[in-house]
């Protein structure tokens, strides 16, 4: 009898330990890794887009506010600015100046997120535990020009640490910021840069994006080799079309309407293959064999234990 | 008007029993036994039929006479479906997760090589998009998966049966697929239109034995026939399949032309045939009794869900086990598979039984 290697069951010590090593770790990012996520809304888009972020999403933040022109019992914040694209700015101001005055120690990390934005916490948990939230950090799809070091997209979210937003409202207090762009995710940029806050790096452990600025449908798509498409063209990092667009554990997803955002939902916390054994684990070393190379990291220090090896 | 039987009319009291069933239409049978009275009975009638109310009683008799004829043609007909009227919606849903644990590793093994799935696709140049998709896509997560075509295309390898009848391709796929399934025990058939999760279609059918006729998908109904929709993916056994090929032999009974003015569905001649070799359409489900098989998009789906449960949009809408989607596009699909193998939140993981390895030679899933 010989074994088909495709549905041969792999020996169960391995995938035990691995398993168990997520699951305990994925508990304690939700408290070692406090996000506060804040939702750019208004009170047009409540029924039509909010509601579908808090029926989703939203309730996996560790707090979570919902940014208005008008307070409600949605529940929206009431900040002090009108509706409209020229107020983006004036809104993100108020926002974090509103969660540093009212929620600075409930937090380690800041996300700002549209109302079409859907966001997969767990994931940007994931990637900020490797990162000090008392360092001048912010994460994001980082965009090259208007800003000297880039900045983040506003739509795909972007994260600030603590002190990224200590800085940020210090930087208006000072007079160091002022608003002087109608682009919220340009003005923030170039705060950041004036108050010296790094941009990081948000890629996976393979060089795959996990703020997504569009919708998956934009980047999976297999496409012949081409000149970069209009909504590539700010990319700072080399952008890559078809699969290895985006990384497994994404982070988030933007222009994403009410359907997609339940199927997203889906996708995401739902629909699985049972048994399967994904291809992609971000904590070992050594990936299994992707097309026909071997893919191997070289991240500082390497610590291999036999148990953590996968294979094929 | 409901008439008691027995009671008497006092201008026509010979009415009552040739007519008192039919007001209501399934006690026609009762009319239909009463039938040899029928024609004493009318010439009766006629004569009374000068009282008043005449034209009351010419609509009573039309009426009968046609409540007579119907019960003669149900009569007729219902002799070869006698048993159908007994058959029940059978549902088929997956092995219990108590019951998994209680296998042993040895069981397990044997289930897992068992449980191999030979994917019929049955395409046309028509589709080439749809080929090419689900040739980059879903079918490399069948353990064999053979492209039937009508005709050959220069872009994409196909088994070409050059046959334009949609049915008689179906049955030539078919029968090539039983003499070529080596080892494998459990067929699927779809279009490249259909998106399969092949994972959730082997624990489906984990613990049902491929030796017994089953024959597995969305069941809808016709008439008396319960069919297997094929836009939603068609699963067979090998005993399903064993029992096709013969009975493909009888060209009375299954035959591969057929001779009606209209021509039926292949999903529907595909249920005929099987139904004369004792094997029945089952309903696919998960143990909660949401259907497995769908025809339509993940998205047309969830937006049936958000209307008919806003609270509660995706818990109600889809199985997590689904295996089938349809009606999306390439670009759809391409989100679906990473959706799929790829998408998911850091730290949740499943203490699954088996174990499946994803495909060699892949970068999409």
């Amino acid at each position: 009898m010989t074994f088909d290697c495709q549905s041969l069951s792999v020996s169960k010590l391995n995938s035990n330990i691995l398993i168990a090593e997520n699951r305990r770790a994925a508990l304690e990012f939700s408290q070692k890794v406090r996000v506060l996520c804040w939702v750019m809304t208004q009170p047009k888009h409540l029924k039509s887009r909010t509601q579908h972020v808090r029926a989703t999403w939203g309730k996996r933040c560790n707090i979570v506010l919902y940014m208005s022109s008008e307070a409600s019992d949605f529940p929206t914040v009431g900040l002090n600015v009108s509706e409209g694209r020229s107020q983006l700015y004036w809104k993100t101001i108020r926002a974090f100046q509103h969660i540093h005055t009212h929620h600075l120690d409930h937090a380690d990390w800041f996300l700002k997120a549209d109302d079409d934005t859907f966001v997969v916490l767990e994931n940007l948990r994931y990637g900020l535990s490797k990162h000090n939230a008392e360092e001048p950090l912010y994460f994001g799809r980082r965009f090259t020009p208007f800003v000297a070091q880039g900045y983040m997209s506003g739509g795909a979210g972007y994260v600030l640490s603590k002190e990224a937003l200590r800085r940020f409202v210090k930087g208006f207090a000072d007079g160091l910021c002022t608003h002087n762009t109608e682009t919220e995710d340009v003005g923030l940029g170039k705060c950041m840069e004036t108050m010296k806050v790094q941009l990081g790096d948000s890629r996976d452990v393979l060089g795959r994006q996990t703020f997504h600025p569009y919708p998956p449908d934009y980047y999976l798509p297999r496409q012949t080799p081409r000149l970069r498409p209009w909504y590539l063209l700010y990319e700072h990092y080399q952008p890559v079309e078809g699969p290895g667009c985006c990384s497994d554990l994404a982070i988030s997803f933007h222009y994403i309407d009410a359907v997609q955002m339940h199927t997203l939902e889906y996708y995401s916390y739902h629909l699985r293959p049972y048994g399967y054994k994904y291809r992609f684990n971000p904590n070992v070393k050594i990936q299994v064999k992707q097309g026909k190379r071997w893919l191997i990291q070289t991240l500082g220090v390497i610590h291999l234990q036999k148990k953590e090896l996968l294979y094929v | 008007m409901r008439w008691r039987a027995g009671e008497t009319d006092s201008r026509t009291d010979t009415t009552f029993l040739l007519f008192s069933g039919c007001v209501y239409g399934n006690e026609c049978d009762v009319v239909a036994s009463k039938c040899e009275h029928s024609s004493v009975l009318l010439k009766g009638l006629q004569s009374s039929m000068m009282s008043e109310g005449s034209s009351f009683m010419k609509g009573m008799i039309l009426g009968g006479i046609f409540c007579l004829v119907m019960a003669f043609f149900e009569t007729f007909n219902s002799g070869t479906h006698s048993e159908g009227r007994e058959h029940l919606h059978h549902h088929l849903k997956p092995v219990s997760k108590d019951e998994l644990q209680k296998l042993s590793e040895s069981q397990m093994s044997d289930w897992t090589l068992q449980v191999r799935v030979y994917c019929l696709i049955m395409v046309t140049p028509k589709l080439l998009v749809h080929w090419a998709t689900a040739n980059d896509t879903w079918s490399k997560h069948c353990d064999k998966s053979v492209f039937y075509t009508s005709e050959s295309s220069k872009a994409l390898e196909a088994i070409d049966l050059q046959e334009q009848d949609e049915w008689a391709r179906l049955r030539k796929a078919i029968k090539h697929a039983y003499e070529n399934a080596g080892d494998l025990r459990w067929f699927f058939v779809a279009r490249p239109t259909t998106y399969a999760i092949i994972e959730n279609l082997k624990y489906l059918v984990l613990d049902k034995d491929p030796s017994q006729p089953f024959y597995i998908g969305h069941t809808e109904k016709s008439g008396e026939l319960d069919y297997v929709e094929y836009d939603s993916g068609i699963v067979l056994s090998y005993e399903a399949m064993r029992r096709l090929i013969e009975i493909f032999k009888d060209e009375d009974r299954c035959p591969e032309r057929g001779h009606a003015l209209w021509k039926t569905p292949e999903e529907k001649q595909l249920a005929t045939c099987l139904k004369y070799t004792g094997v029945f359409a089952e309903n696919g489900e998960d143990a909660q009794g949401k259907g497995l098989f769908n025809k339509k998009s993940v998205s047309s789906l969830i937006s049936d869900s958000m209307g008919q449960n806003p609270a509660d949009v995706v818990e109600a809408c889809c199985s997590d086990m689904a295996i089938t989607f349809g009606g999306m596009s390439p670009s759809q699909i391409q989100v679906l598979m990473y959706g799929v193998y790829r998408l998911r939140p850091y730290g949740h993981d499943f203490h699954d039984s088996l174990t499946f390895l994803p495909p060699n030679d892949s970068d999409n899933d």
